[in-house]
């Protein structure tokens, strides 16, 4: 499976690095594939009702409608009719980018398969909204569509007499198959909706729509293309004839030449090969599951916070079953945790500041516990020296294993940057255990738990709890956000980083309440601040 | 300075974006039917007749039966299959044996095919055998033609209009 999606990966991180520099990392499109999609939907949804009335719904009369929105009222019909074409075929680019891109990034098995295995049936749907549209037209590439779909269908042993004899003559052609196409071309949208909105259940706000920037841009860009290539149809229909040359939409159309080369059989075949692998991809090997989070009743006061940050809904808040004075406790449903720990620090029981053996909170991770990330950090200080001794706290995507150090730079790695309970950046300064303290997390936009770096900003900021503390220095603390491609330059960034803590006036140390230092400007190390 | 280049750097990559979209969405064409060649199809559903004749029950045989199940006659209701031949000027272009439809072989023979000639003139002929016969067919039919190039000639069976019928 590696070997599949290295090369999908290196693809995208460079894309991806060539885009973060006129986009930024917030508004680059390739972080918002899925809201983009969306946001296509909504085009094309809005476009087609103002077509609708336009369109003639009469097989004869269809061709001629459309016929009048392009040309004679080309300025807003057509418009229309490009802009819905065009963002139809923008909703299966960016749905293809989007599906390469959790699976080269390895979000699609474990308790993630539901996203995943929803996507197909958003596929299928999607491809009968395309055909099903390019039929209505009812000029020479309907009728291409239309002879070797149903031949296509043919195959199958359900039908009686061969539909596609519905398309073999003039005087055969009723209206009655045309306005199935058309109820098809309605209600598939709707189903499809109705999927794409399933497809997200397990995705706790999951991004829907792309950056207000971004979506205009994009939406220009639509309506520029519009302008200068107005969608337009081929001649009307003609059964007497075989369409000879068409122009494809190859993004909805692109596998018909398959049904010129192979036989329907086969293409059937391939279809339902092909169906299979994705629906079982999450099942198949490597298999990977690691433990979920573990709620500890003696240290959950019931705040929620876990629930609140938690970015696939594993928390949920139930009565409190202990006899504790508190309402609410926190209950993780296993089958909805990634392990990302983001809860662990989102609890306000997470904290270093503790003996060894008091070390607990109110929700944890089996495999990396809280007693574990404090003892990492304590080993991490241990032989670092110099008056700019940097630890650089990371997560497991971004650290990628380069944790080597050097005599005053040393790596601990956590699972995601949203598992660091701000406490221990306070921790770490406070006990003069080093000079700095890096937090280094996936690009903005683009957290591999969706929310890690954004909810770990706004603890840092004091914008969402539990907050940093006022009196950390907030000039040795940075913030690295890096995008895939760019993660060769963490140790460049630490070290300039570093370099900066040398002119700092030496703090004052020893003791939970050391003096607060002079109220501090947010870090100028921060990517894309 | 640097904000007007990043906001032409994103108009770049919109527009090329959208210009992929714009291409891909009807091109490069796509040559589904050679020039110059036109295209004959043969299509029916027709049953078979009835394999052999009906044959008297016994007393005991109908003794034996549920009373709402008894029938004088037992007649097999599988079909013949439905032999078929094309010719275009003279040459065999196509047979087939079509066998009866339905789990029980009880249904019609479908049949839907199509066959490339050039454009032009042909003489065409189409024969079909629903019974068992061992020699000859029951319906046969020819026509002349001058096919255009992409013309699609149709080749039907309807026994309800004598038989074949070219349109
Ligand atoms: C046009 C169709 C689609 C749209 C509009 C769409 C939209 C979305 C959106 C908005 C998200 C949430 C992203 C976030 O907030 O982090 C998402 C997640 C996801 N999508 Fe899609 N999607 C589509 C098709 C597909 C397909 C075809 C697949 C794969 C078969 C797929 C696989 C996934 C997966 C695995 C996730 C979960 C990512 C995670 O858990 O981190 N999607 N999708
Ligand atoms: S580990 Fe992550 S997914 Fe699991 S409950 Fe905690 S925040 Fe949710
Ligand atoms: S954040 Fe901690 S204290 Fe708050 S509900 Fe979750 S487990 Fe309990």
């Amino acid at each position: 499976m590696k070997l599949v999606q290295r090369p999908i990966c290196w693809g995208l991180d460079l894309v991806e690095r060539v885009l973060d520099w006129p986009f930024g990392q917030v508004w680059n499109p390739l972080r918002h594939l899925g809201a983009l999609g969306f946001f296509m939907y909504w085009i094309v949804a809005a476009t087609g009702i103002y077509l609708y009335i336009f369109f003639d719904t009469g097989i004869t009369a269809a061709y001629q409608s459309v016929e009048y929105m392009t040309h004679d009222q080309w300025y807003l019909a057509g418009v229309m009719r490009s802009l819905h074409r065009y963002a139809s075929d923008g909703m299966v680019l960016f749905m293809v980018l989007h599906l390469l891109r959790e699976f080269a990034r390895d979000r699609y098995r474990g308790v993630r398969w539901f996203s995943w295995v929803t996507g197909a049936p958003v596929i299928a749907l999607l491809f009968v909204c395309g055909i099903t549209g390019y039929w209505l037209v009812w000029d020479q590439l309907a009728q291409f569509i239309a002879v070797r779909t149903t031949e296509w269908f043919d195959w199958l042993p359900i039908f009686g007499t061969p539909i596609a004899a519905n398309f073999l003559t003039s005087d055969m052609l009723d209206d009655r198959f045309f306005s199935l196409m058309i109820f098809l071309h309605i209600a598939a949208p709707l189903l499809l909706l109705l999927v794409m909105w399933i497809h997200l259940w397990r995705v706790s706000r999951p991004k829907i729509h792309p950056p207000r920037g971004l979506a205009v841009g994009m939406f220009l860009a639509f309506i520029v293309l519009s302008l200068v290539k107005p969608a337009l149809s081929h001649a009307p229909a003609d059964l007497g004839k075989v369409a000879g040359i068409v122009n494809l939409d190859w993004f909805y159309l692109g596998f018909y030449p398959l049904l010129d080369y192979w036989s329907s059989g086969t293409v059937w075949a391939a279809a339902l090969i092909g169906t299979l692998t994705l629906v079982l991809l999450p099942w198949m090997p490597p298999m990977r599951r690691a433990p979920a989070a573990v709620v500890h009743l003696d240290h959950c006061n019931g705040c929620s916070r876990c629930a609140d940050d938690c970015p696939y809904g594993a928390v949920t808040m139930q009565p409190r079953t202990d006899g504790a004075k508190f309402d609410l406790e926190a209950v993780v449903n296993p089958t909805l945790c990634v392990s990302c720990g983001i809860c662990v620090g989102a609890c306000p029981s997470s904290t270093p500041f503790r003996r060894r053996r008091d070390i607990a909170t109110g929700i944890d991770l089996p495999h990396l516990s809280l007693a574990d990330l404090r003892e990492a950090v304590g080993k991490a200080s241990v032989g670092l020296v110099g008056d700019a001794r940097v630890i650089v706290i990371g997560c497991e995507n971004t650290l990628n294993g380069n944790t080597a150090g050097d005599v005053s730079t040393s790596y601990v790695t956590v699972l995601c940057a949203g598992m660091l309970p701000p406490p221990f950046i306070d921790y770490v300064l406070n006990r003069d255990l080093a000079d700095g303290v890096v937090v280094a997390g996936c690009a903005r936009e683009d957290c591999n738990n969706r929310f890690g770096n954004t909810w770990t900003e706004a603890r840092i900021d004091r914008t969402r709890d539990p907050t940093l503390r006022r009196r950390v220095p907030r000039e040795r603390l940075a913030r690295l956000w890096l995008a895939r491609g760019d993660r060769g330059s963490l140790g460049r960034r630490v070290s300039a980083f570093a370099e900066t803590l040398k002119s700092l006036p030496k703090l004052p140390h020893k003791g939970d309440e050391a003096p607060v230092p002079p109220v501090l400007r947010k870090s100028e190390n921060t990517e894309n601040a | 300075m640097r904000d007007i280049a990043k906001y032409a750097g994103q108009a770049i990559v919109l527009l090329a974006l959208v210009a992929g979209v714009g291409f891909l969405a009807s091109s490069p064409a796509y040559q589904h039917f050679p020039e110059g060649q036109a295209l004959i199809k043969m299509t029916f559903v027709h049953g078979g007749q009835h394999v052999g004749g009906c044959r008297r029950r016994t007393a005991a045989e109908l003794e034996e039966m549920a009373a709402n199940m008894r029938r004088l006659m037992d007649c097999p209701r599988d079909r013949l299959p439905v032999v078929i031949e094309l010719d275009v000027d003279g040459q065999r272009v196509h047979r087939e044996v079509i066998a009866a439809s339905g789990l029980h072989g009880d249904g019609p023979a479908v049949y839907y095919d199509s066959f490339q000639v050039a454009a032009g003139a042909h003489s065409i002929a189409v024969r079909l055998r629903d019974t068992d016969r061992e020699e000859g067919f029951d319906y046969e039919g020819s026509a002349e033609f001058v096919l255009e190039p992409s013309q699609l000639l149709v080749v039907q069976f309807r026994p309800e209009a004598g038989g074949f019928v070219f349109r």
